[in-house]
């Protein structure tokens, strides 16, 4: 009976993700009515409800915990909250913004419950502080005018907690990620990249003269090569691509790029050379099942994991993620696939890349040339931490050790993938403010025309 | 009516400033219908229209590469992921370090394995209370190269685990199955065992220990595969600790790919091919009075038998040990070591069958002469498995060319619909043409005037070399060996042949070959 349950549950789950996804790109499709495209956004919150409760009905059964039930209830209050939030009281949010992000926590939610309860309370726990934390931050985009004069704060912040993880953090998979303070264990380059992105932003949006961008590049250099001293080449690597995609865009020259993609080029070869948990990462790469009982076993057995669960997905409870070493972090991706199927995965990267090409999009259409900065470089990380992570548990790259947003276990990560989305929410609020601002102004105008 | 077309609230990327343009007029409708929305007091809300900036069309270009180039990621992520799913997962899965392929057997039955020649080798029931048992219809004749399902796995139970717990049956009666709770019938391994000629071989070992493998030469089909002591895969599960604590006997090793002995005599086709790559021919004349000493080390001719004046051919023929003794010690050992690798010693054979051994030749140049003169003879350190034996065989029969032996043909749903196909691949040569070509007219006249004239008929054309390998210093104890081929027009088969401890290979094993030719051939 827990079995047909499972199943009917399994494909109704798909099927509704699938939906949910397909209409994350339907609503780009251009000449949509608004009502329509008002319409859609309502199903989706619908099916994340609806997939919420599905699955925590079948975890329920397989589980026999009842503190799903209250967690649901709880989960449901959660995401009613957010959408509140950002759907009544700060009008015009993005809403495919929010949706994906509520979508992408109930997976979290969901799959955390299913491999650790426990986690998957406190995980819910941070992300109500992170609610509460983060809804003040489209105000304070919108409202605080000096953010784009405290380049040296964001600097001197970023440096000093990187360098204090290279001296006193604790390591852990052959990196120094965190400091611990008492009993809390937080990764400060979570917090610091977007402070990071603040400050490149706070130089680049008016440069004028060469001297500018040296001292970008100077004190982005020494941001790199802090995380390379921790051994955290996952995080260099998020960081130097970001500040390329930042200059890119705002000196236009293509020779950023072919120069960074060179810089990375040797640098990557370099970190080969010097450090062995690179070489073990890339051996475990290139054949894993050939050092199966080394380097290649969290990479194995998340394809194992992976390709047995196949295309449709062995049911949640049904499957074995917890073979997969640390995977409700970096290896979630491959746990999801398992459990929930191929289907649900591959759905799950493209609602990631909706996101991604919401956060351009945002950018794309904001003037403010430090608030366009902002958002290009937020949606940098984003993209850059998403494209490490997953394809590392395929082994489609070698794996770098990088969580997935809004998915995998950690305060850290959440919290600063719940501000990272704050923020470019309150840009996209900002920007329609302006924008509205501007349309009254017209509007007049127009409003003249036709009376005449 | 202004409301006909709404400008995209998402705007991907566009490039081209003609779309702008229109998007502008658009845009300036819009403000407009916002406005008399906003006077309704409905929210204004996305969609926000994007104001295109400027006339300045390269403005986007930045935005442009980096959208691109992440779309151009994430798209590449997307298809490895499926190639994955589709081309590569199946190597991981059937992985035996992935413990979830046991879990599969919860919601599959486990499908049969069948010969090539259509019958059934092992099956699953299902009782009335949803209990799985596995049969083996043939019992102990199959046992080793099937295997068993309990108790670890073992032979191709082992091999095509994954397949057997796969379903590819009609998918409506999967997910009414599944809905039902019901197992599905897993797939039909197809084998390219020929059952008959299993069975001739299994019936003519009688009750000597050993080993036989037989192969297609031109596909590398393994067509039989014996191993005795063997056990009945039927009652392996109750019988399973006496028989694995039974080290003496070794039941469960299978000897065809694992068992490593003494090549005897049937090594005398390298020393041979190793003398003609030195300049050696046919006609080379030798004495032997039955023994031969050098070094102090005296080695005589199998029963002492004094073979007289006789070519090097003839010497091959009557497996006389003191000529090839003799000749091993003119040999250039480097260039004999390297022969051997060439012919797969010391290195893991090319097959997919699961627990093969290697075969183990060392001979330096500093080698005593009584260990040349017993290596030349199949003697001294070297030892071989019976597969690789019939490998060699199958080479010289497909003039140098090794395939890979394989057992799995193919994959059938339980309506007999092929769902995969295994097609036999190439090693490459091992062997010249012309070395190929010298060595069958070696094997052929083992058969037309040497110790295998047993397999002279007119039925088919036979090509071997017999073999008594001694493995203890009791003189007496010899296993006999039979490494050769036979074929009738495109027919052909390799075999290996070992019976432990039964005496000479012509007495032996000649007749065990004889059986199998006799009933591959038709007779």
């Amino acid at each position: 009976m827990l079995h047909l349950l499972v199943t009917i549950s399994k494909y109704t789950i798909m099927i509704m993700f699938a939906i949910y996804t397909y209409d994350c790109f339907a609503v780009l499709r251009p000449g949509m009515k608004p009502e329509k495209r008002e319409h859609m956004y309502k199903k989706q919150t619908t099916l994340i409800y609806l997939i919420l409760l599905n699955a925590n009905a079948v975890l329920l059964c397989s589980l026999m915990d009842f503190r799903i039930i209250i967690m649901s209830v709880a989960e449901m209050i959660f995401i009613a909250l957010t959408l509140l939030i950002y759907n009544r009281i700060y009008k015009g949010a993005s809403l495919s913004v929010v949706n994906n992000m509520c979508m992408l926590l109930t997976l979290s939610f969901i799959i955390l419950t299913r491999l650790d309860i426990e986690k998957a309370i406190r995980q819910f726990g941070i992300a109500c502080v992170a609610l509460v934390i983060t809804c003040v931050i489209p105000l304070f985009i919108s409202k605080l005018k000096f953010l784009n004069k405290l380049s040296f704060l964001y600097a001197i912040i970023g440096i000093f907690g990187l360098g204090v993880v290279t001296i006193a953090g604790s390591t852990e998979y052959g990196a120094k990620l965190n400091i611990s303070i008492g009993s809390v264990t937080i990764q400060p380059s979570e917090f610091i990249k977007i402070l990071f992105v603040f400050f490149v932003a706070s130089i680049l949006y008016q440069w004028e003269d060469i001297t500018e961008l040296f001292y970008a590049s100077g004190v982005a250099l020494l941001h790199v090569l802090l995380l390379v001293a921790s051994k955290d080449l996952g995080g260099a690597a998020i960081f130097l691509i970001t500040y390329l995609a930042m200059m890119y865009v705002a000196t236009k020259n293509p020779l950023i790029l072919v120069g960074g993609f060179g810089i990375g080029a040797v640098g990557s070869f370099m970190a080969y050379k010097l450090f062995t948990h690179v070489q073990n990462r890339v051996i475990a790469w290139l054949d894993p099942l050939s050092v199966i009982d080394d380097q290649g076993y969290q990479v194995s057995q998340s394809l194992f994991a992976i390709g047995t669960g196949g295309w449709f997905g062995s049911g949640l409870g049904e499957g074995m993620p917890d073979k997969i070493p640390v995977v409700t972090k970096d290896f979630v991706f491959a746990a999801i696939s398992e459990e929930m199927g191929g289907v649900v995965a591959l759905c799950l990267i493209f609602v990631c890349i909706s996101c991604l090409l919401m956060f351009f999009n945002i950018s794309m259409s904001i003037k403010d040339m430090f608030y366009k900065l902002i958002a290009l470089g937020l949606g940098t990380i984003y993209g850059i931490q998403v494209f490490l992570t997953l394809g590392g548990v395929i082994k489609f790259i070698p794996s770098t050790g990088v969580t997935l947003p809004l998915i995998s276990y950690g305060g850290s990560s959440l919290l600063s993938t719940m501000v990272l989305f704050a923020v470019i929410q309150g840009l996209y609020i900002m920007r329609n403010d302006q924008e509205s601002e501007l349309e009254d102004g017209k509007t007049k105008r127009t409003k003249r025309n036709r009376d005449y | 009516m202004a409301r006909q077309k709404e400008p995209r609230e998402i705007e991907i990327i566009d490039l081209n400033p003609k779309n702008k343009n229109q998007k502008n007029k658009n845009s300036k409708k819009n403000n407009s219908n916002n406005n008399e929305n906003r006077a309704k007091g409905s929210r204004s809300k996305e969609p926000q229209p994007i104001q295109p900036k400027e006339k300045n069309g390269s403005k986007n270009r930045e935005f442009a590469v980096i959208t691109y180039g992440f779309l151009a990621l994430f798209i590449a992520l997307s298809v490895y992921f499926c190639y994955f799913m589709e081309f590569q997962s199946e190597d991981f899965i059937n992985n035996s370090y992935n413990a979830r392929i046991a879990q599969l057997s919860n919601s599959i039955i486990r499908g049969d394995i069948v010969s090539s020649d259509g019958e059934v080798l092992a099956t699953s029931s299902v009782d009335s209370q949803g209990n799985e048992t596995r049969e083996y219809p043939n019992g102990s004749t199959f046992a080793h190269v099937i295997g068993y399902n309990s108790n670890g796995l073992m032979g191709v139970e082992l091999d095509a685990n994954f397949y057997l717990l796969r379903s590819h049956s009609f998918i409506l009666n999967r997910l009414l199955n599944d809905l039902k709770d019901e197992k599905s019938q897993g797939d039909t391994v197809v084998t390219t065992l020929n059952a008959q000629l299993q069975k001739t071989a299994y019936f003519a070992m009688g009750n000597y220990d050993g080993a036989v493998v037989a192969m297609e030469p031109s596909t590398g089909k393994i067509l039989s595969m014996i191993s005795k002591p063997d056990f009945d895969p039927n009652t392996i599960e109750d019988d399973y600790s006496e028989i694995a604590t039974d080290s003496s006997s070794s039941v469960l090793l299978n000897r065809a790919t694992s068992g490593l002995y003494p090549p005897g005599s049937t090594f005398k086709i390298l020393t041979a091919l190793e003398y003609l790559n030195e300049g050696g021919n046919n006609t080379d004349s030798f004495d032997c009075d039955g023994s031969f000493t050098s070094d102090g080390y005296e080695i005589h001719c199998y029963g002492n038998k004094a073979h007289g004046n006789e070519t090097f051919l003839e010497a091959f023929g009557n497996s006389c040990n003191v000529v090839f003794s003799q000749v091993g010690l003119t040999l250039d050992l480097n260039s004999f070591y390297g022969l051997s690798e060439q012919l797969l010693f010391n290195k893991s054979l090319p097959t997919r069958l699961s627990n093969v051994k290697s075969s183990s030749f060392s001979l330096s140049e500093d080698a005593s002469d009584s260990l040349i003169m017993q290596t030349s003879i199949g003697q001294g350190d070297t030892l071989v498995t019976p597969l690789h034996m019939a490998m060699i065989a199958s080479s010289i029969c497909n003039e140098g060319l090794l395939m890979e032996p394989y057992i799995i043909d193919s994959v059938q749903n339980d309506e007999g619909t092929n769902v995969e196909s295994y097609s036999e691949s190439e090693y490459g040569n091992i062997l010249t043409t012309v070395q190929a070509e010298e060595l069958e007219e070696y094997m052929r006249f083992v058969v037309t005037d040497g110790t295998a004239s047993a397999l002279n008929t007119d039925s088919y054309e036979a090509f071997g070399k017999t073999g008594s390998a001694e493995y203890n210093s009791d003189k007496d104890d010899t296993h006999s060996w039979f490494v050769g081929y036979a074929k009738d027009g495109d027919k052909e088969i390799a075999v290996a042949i070992i019976l432990e401890g039964a005496g000479s290979g012509s007495s032996y094993a000649v007749p065990v070959a004889k059986a199998m030719f006799d009933t591959y051939f038709g007779n």
